[in-house]
């Protein structure tokens, strides 16, 4: 199968590799996809408290091509976004951008679960947080 | 050195120029019909095809009469196993075959179920093999015939053949070998192996593709098959169709050069292949060979690259030409079936990569293959958050996964 410019750039030169520390409250972690179905991607948001931008985002995955340029791509997109404009990032966008072939579309899909899955937990973590907090007071 | 390199060689072979040399008079000058009896073309055709079919039989014990040829191994596994199942029908309706088949004898099997045959499909050992003792078992009154592969396409693990044939013979039962992988890579022997139908190819041995020979045997006893292709009766009326005269000369030619440098090329390859294997377990971590190293191929080795999945890893290594258990790679976009009869888990499947040496490759290619690949798995295994939580001492298989 022959892979878009896109998809082989983002494997080549994939974009914010690496991981943020999973007890930060401010960090967000998503870990989607299972090893025995070949893909698994952990995809991590940093957030401003006050603006609610995420100023930072980490991923790292396991599985093809494909699936590390569209996790690559989701951290660049996620970067500067606020938190609600990132729930608006759906996997067609990504199926676009990198041009995925129908077989490579569960891709995409896991990139934007892994989205979701990540400010979720950031999310539960600021509740939990508030909760704490409003104890306290 | 050029690339990309090829390192793919149980897919197929390239052509050898000396058996393209042999093809060339019989596409132009020499192109008789070899069932023409009435002139000088038609004779030259079938001497050419008589020579061929000396030389394959040579090469795998067997004389020239019992050679049929056909398109390929696939043709061959379908005569053979249709052919027993439809003429020994009264004898019985069961047939014995390992899970770890190619395809072009699991789905003929598949096929004949529809039509009222039996199939086992034997479960193999951890490490490749048939267990002997569960062959025995699944021997029924019914059974008229067990087909086992010779050497695995996937992992180069080539079973106990001449005692599956010894039993086979005690119990009165046909048995059939794909040997598409191991002729002219390891001595066979139809004889000394007991083996009644013996499916070849040639471009799994340096020759052209679109031919093959089913190996027929003739005498104690003497198997007889229904015919799949109806016409002209060639072939002793196993195999009509007019011959492919440049394909079989090939094909002769080609197994004449495994025979002569059968000994050296196969020590040749497994000192390769040793060397191939020793570097990438000196330089990397979690590596796993999938199948026996003690029964096989000497230009197989199967590895699994454990936290790195194998079509990133092809797309990473470009320049060289290898193949993947990994279901990404596959049609059927599950994990390797042969890998999984093993017992190999998915997540270890997913990353497995199949090096096939051959007949042209260096020790200057195994080296620079060695090398891309360790820089590859590396820079994967940077990527990979199951390498991060194998270091951070998280056991995989307790966690819970969100499968999708």
């Amino acid at each position: 199968m022959a892979y878009s410019d896109k998809v082989l750039d983002h494997y080549s030169n994939p974009r914010n590799v690496g991981s943020l520390d999973k007890r930060d409250p401010h960090v967000g972690t998503g870990m989607v996809g299972a090893p025995e179905c070949g893909d698994v991607m952990k995809l991590q948001i940093k957030v401003d408290e006050q603006s609610g931008v995420i100023l930072d985002a980490k991923f790292k995955t396991f599985g093809c091509g494909s699936a590390i340029a569209s996790s690559s791509l989701a951290t660049e997109w996620l970067k500067g976004k606020t938190v609600d404009e990132a729930l608006t990032i759906k996997n067609t966008d990504i199926v676009n951008e990198l041009s995925l072939p129908p077989v490579k579309i569960h891709c995409s899909v896991l990139a934007e679960d892994a989205i979701r899955a990540a400010i979720s937990d950031f999310k539960i973590k600021q509740e939990s947080r508030n909760a704490a907090v409003s104890v306290l007071a | 050195m050029k690339k990309p390199i090829y390192l793919d060689n149980h897919a197929t072979t390239p052509l050898d120029p000396r058996v393209l040399e042999a093809m060339l008079p019989y596409f132009t000058e020499r192109f008789g019909n070899a069932a023409s009896r009435n002139h000088s073309f038609g004779w030259e055709a079938e001497k050419a095809v008589d020579d061929a079919r000396k030389k394959i039989a040579d090469l795998i014990g067997a004389s020239s009469k019992e050679i049929v040829f056909t398109s390929g191994a696939t043709e061959s596994n379908n005569l053979s196993i249709k052919g027993v199942a439809e003429m020994y029908a009264e004898k019985g309706n069961h047939i014995i075959t390992p899970a770890t088949e190619h395809k072009a004898v699991l789905d003929t099997c598949k096929h004949l179920e529809k039509s009222g045959c039996r199939v086992t499909y034997l479960p193999v050992q951890g490490d490749g093999l048939v267990d002997l003792d569960m062959l025995r078992e699944a021997i029924t009154p019914q059974t008229i015939l067990i087909s086992v592969m010779y050497a695995n396409n996937e992992t180069g693990v080539i079973q106990p053949i001449a005692e599956i044939g010894k039993i086979a013979k005690e119990r009165g039962v046909l048995f059939h070998s794909d040997a598409v992988q191991a002729v002219g890579k390891v001595p066979v022997n139809v004889v000394r192996d007991n083996i009644d139908l013996l499916s070849l190819s040639g471009h799994k041995i340096y020759g052209p593709k679109g031919v093959g020979a089913l190996y027929v045997r003739r005498r104690n006893p003497r198997v007889q098959l229904s015919s799949q292709m109806d016409g002209g009766g060639h072939e002793r009326g196993m195999r009509s169709g007019t011959l492919n005269v440049p394909g079989i000369v090939g094909l002769g030619e080609a197994c004449a050069i495994c025979q002569r440098e059968m000994p050296e090329e196969a020590a040749r390859l497994g000192r390769l292949r040793d060397r191939l294997r020793a570097k990438l377990e000196a330089e990397l971590d979690e590596v796993y060979i999938n199948g026996t190293m003690e029964h096989r191929l000497p230009n197989n080795l199967n590895m699994s690259f454990a936290y790195v999945e194998g079509e990133s890893l092809l797309m990473g290594i470009n320049d060289v030409a290898v193949s993947s258990g990994s279901a990404c790679t596959s049609a059927t976009l599950e994990p390797s079936y042969v890998l999984k009869a093993l017992g190999v888990g998915d997540e270890l499947a997913h990353t497995s990569i199949r090096f096939g040496l051959g007949r042209f490759n260096t020790e200057e290619e195994i080296d620079y293959v060695a090398n891309r690949v360790t820089e590859v798995v590396r820079k994967l295994r940077e990527l990979s958050p199951l390498y991060e939580m194998y270091k951070e001492g998280v056991d995989l298989s307790k966690v819970q996964w969100a499968a999708h």
